[in-house]
């Protein structure tokens, strides 16, 4: 009895505190501007500490001055980089994601993600042109859910690539993403089928896809349509894998290497054609597409 | 049904077991009474048996997800090779990817199914603790799911039909895994699966968890054992993730949807192939015979099949798998 009077008591404790850290948590905030640096004005590279003007680092393609990190883009950012101005066509924008298992929290999460990042889901697709050529296009975003592949990422990828395959158009995909969304179990691993099936039919029957890995691209999406690339490039410094670098930890009992998993690693496996910085990027992509282009050459004036 | 040996062992991996054991111990102890005494307790044994029936059939009839998983993981059930025996006649086994090693968590070779010849490959756990360690506990490194290609695709090369097992927590997560692009290995069994032109019949016996599963898992039908579970990551997997507490893995099982049940639901799978109460391991001759049988009906379905019926049967099947909403342009504002 007595001891559970104490233990209430003690409890009883907490709220104190907690009332007490409303008042501290204001006055840290009322300092924090006059300490740190001005919100969107600058940035801090997260590799090497450099901290440089926000309006100068995306000149810079959002790549660091000093260390060359190349800093995670959202999609509608890449595809501002990437493509040609003006002629990126959205399809499929309106697909949106359900809660089938019902499963704690998720749809709560999903009003969350959209809120923070303006999308609708974890991938952008559309038709468009790099260089002049035509290309049926998707770009993850890992802003959404951690750029996680549900149904809705599986669908709009097999629609974009069906599509590639009708109007015969190449096809680009751009990944991010800390794997299968676990919030849809089966129905995310089976996307993982879904695409590669897709994929499987597109290029059997001779169409080009040409997969870029970026920071990071990891578990089902690497295990799927993004390691099925004819072409398979990476950003500089990408982590890329199936399994995490905690769980192989683990399992080896085992400190990893800090290039363990980076683009440099798997270019140096043989598992990637190129390793290509983002300046690169666009001009890379217009030269494998010239080289496809049906009538081969007659574009070779493209930078 | 087999007589439960090892009894306390079982009640560490399948607790929901114990008050059946607990049963079973008294009706024993008072039959031992019984016999020392000279007393006659016909009918009192006969009224617990008769309770321990009723039992039986309120706890096997109401399985948790949690509890179901737990029969798919425990250590007496049949293996790949096990039903690979009783199901079909005539195993050659084959071995290796024919570029790096032979990774025996993957097992697979040419063997006859009433007669008919097919390939036959599966993930093959371990059955004691040497066995495991070989078999990286029913885990492929990228060279077990190469294996599986090659004997899948000279399946198709010479059109036999294919039959995969799938029993496994996930792919091998480890460093030389990864060095040899474990990632790929998945993808291009995923890819090449969808492409071929004979049968593909995928059964999940046990545990089907993740990518390492799906790896065998591409076909035209995809059957499951009443107690087998297939998810997107092992529910233990999911808990350290979700809430950072992988000791919650029941909690998840229930939360993932991970049964046999739930996946018919879904349309992931065709068929439901019931196991003998208690589980297939008390069984493993009944549940072959159940097992041989689906496949055989299958198979005779499938076989009046042209390939190219058969690429398009198995590609509308992935294709249409997902749940989501597509709003019309006047529900959604662009932001």
């Amino acid at each position: 009895m007595f001891k559970d009077f104490f233990q209430k008591k003690k409890y009883a404790v907490v709220p104190m505190g907690a009332n007490a850290s409303p008042d501290k948590a204001a006055s840290e905030a009322e300092e924090r501007p006059k300490r740190e640096i001005p919100e969107g004005l600058m940035n801090r590279c997260s590799k090497c500490g450099n901290i440089q003007f926000t309006k100068e680092l995306e000149k810079n393609l959002k790549v660091c001055s000093t260390c060359g990190h190349h800093f995670r883009l959202n999609a509608w950012e890449r595809i501002a980089m990437t493509v040609d101005e003006g002629t990126f066509q959205e399809i499929d924008a309106n697909l949106v994601s359900e809660d089938p298992l019902e499963f704690p929290g998720y749809k709560k999460k999903l009003q969350q993600q959209t809120d923070n990042s303006g999308l609708k889901d974890a991938i952008v697709t559309g038709i468009g042109e790099i260089g002049g050529f035509s290309a049926v296009i998707g770009v993850m975003s890992f802003d959404f859910f951690s750029g996680s592949m549900g149904s809705v990422v599986g669908e709009k990828i097999a629609r974009a690539i069906e599509l590639a395959g009708e109007k015969k158009l190449p096809l680009l995909l751009f990944s991010t993403s800390g794997g299968a969304r676990m919030q849809e179990s089966i129905l995310s691993l089976m996307q993982m089928a879904k695409t590669s099936a897709a994929l499987a039919k597109f290029q059997d029957e001779g169409g080009l896809f040409i997969s870029v890995f970026t920071d990071p691209t990891m578990g089902g999406v690497s295990a799927s349509f993004a390691s099925l690339g004819d072409y398979n490039l990476a950003e500089p410094g990408a982590l890329i894998g199936f399994a995490g670098r905690i769980v192989i930890e683990q399992t080896i009992r085992q400190k990893l290497p800090d290039n363990f998993q980076t683009a440099e690693f798997n270019l140096k496996h043989g598992q990637l054609d190129k390793v290509v910085h983002r300046k690169d990027m666009k001009s890379i992509l217009t030269k494998l597409l010239d080289m496809h282009a049906p009538e081969k050459g007659v574009r070779a004036d493209v930078r | 049904m087999l007589p439960r040996k090892g009894c306390e062992r079982m009640s560490v991996e399948l607790p929901f077991e114990n008050p059946l054991d607990e049963l079973r111990k008294k009706i024993n102890h008072l039959r031992q009474v019984g016999l020392d005494q000279r007393i006659d307790f016909t009918d009192e044994l006969a009224r617990l048996e008769e309770r321990y029936k009723e039992l039986e059939e309120e706890i096997y009839s109401n399985l948790s997800p949690a509890n179901i998983m737990h029969l798919a993981r425990v250590h007496q059930r049949p293996t790949t090779l096990d039903y690979i025996n009783l199901v079909f006649t005539d195993f050659i086994e084959l071995h290796g990817d024919r570029v790096f090693a032979d990774d025996l968590a993957i097992v697979g070779g040419l063997a006859k199914l009433n007669g008919v010849p097919v390939t036959v490959v599966g993930h093959q756990r371990g059955k004691d603790t040497k066995d495991n360690i070989q078999r990286f506990f029913g885990s492929p490194h990228p060279e077990g799911f190469r294996k599986a290609l090659r004997f899948m695709q000279q399946a198709n090369k010479f059109g036999r039909p294919i039959v995969t097992f799938i029993d496994t927590k996930g792919a091998y997560p480890g460093d030389t895994a990864e060095a040899r692009n474990q990632s790929e290995a998945i993808a291009r069994n995923l890819y090449e699966m969808a492409l071929f032109k004979v049968p593909v019949i995928c059964v999940v016996i046990g545990e089907g968890g993740s990518g390492g599963a799906l790896a065998l898992g591409v076909g035209n039908r995809v059957l499951m054992l009443e107690n087998a579970i297939y998810s997107v990551i092992s529910p233990n997997g999911a808990a350290s993730i979700l809430w950072k507490d992988a000791s919650k893995a029941d909690q998840a099982a229930e939360a993932m949807k991970i049964t046999a049940k739930d996946l018919k639901e879904f349309g992931v799978i065709e068929e439901i192939i019931p196991e003998p109460k208690g589980g297939a391991h008390r069984d493993p001759a009944v549940q072959a015979e159940s097992i041989k049988g689906a496949l055989w009906r299958h198979l005779q379905e499938l076989s009046a099949m042209t390939g190219e019926q058969l690429v398009e049967d198995r590609y509308r099947k992935f294709r249409a798998i997902g749940t989501f909403a597509e709003l019309t342009p006047a529900m959604s504002e662009t932001p």
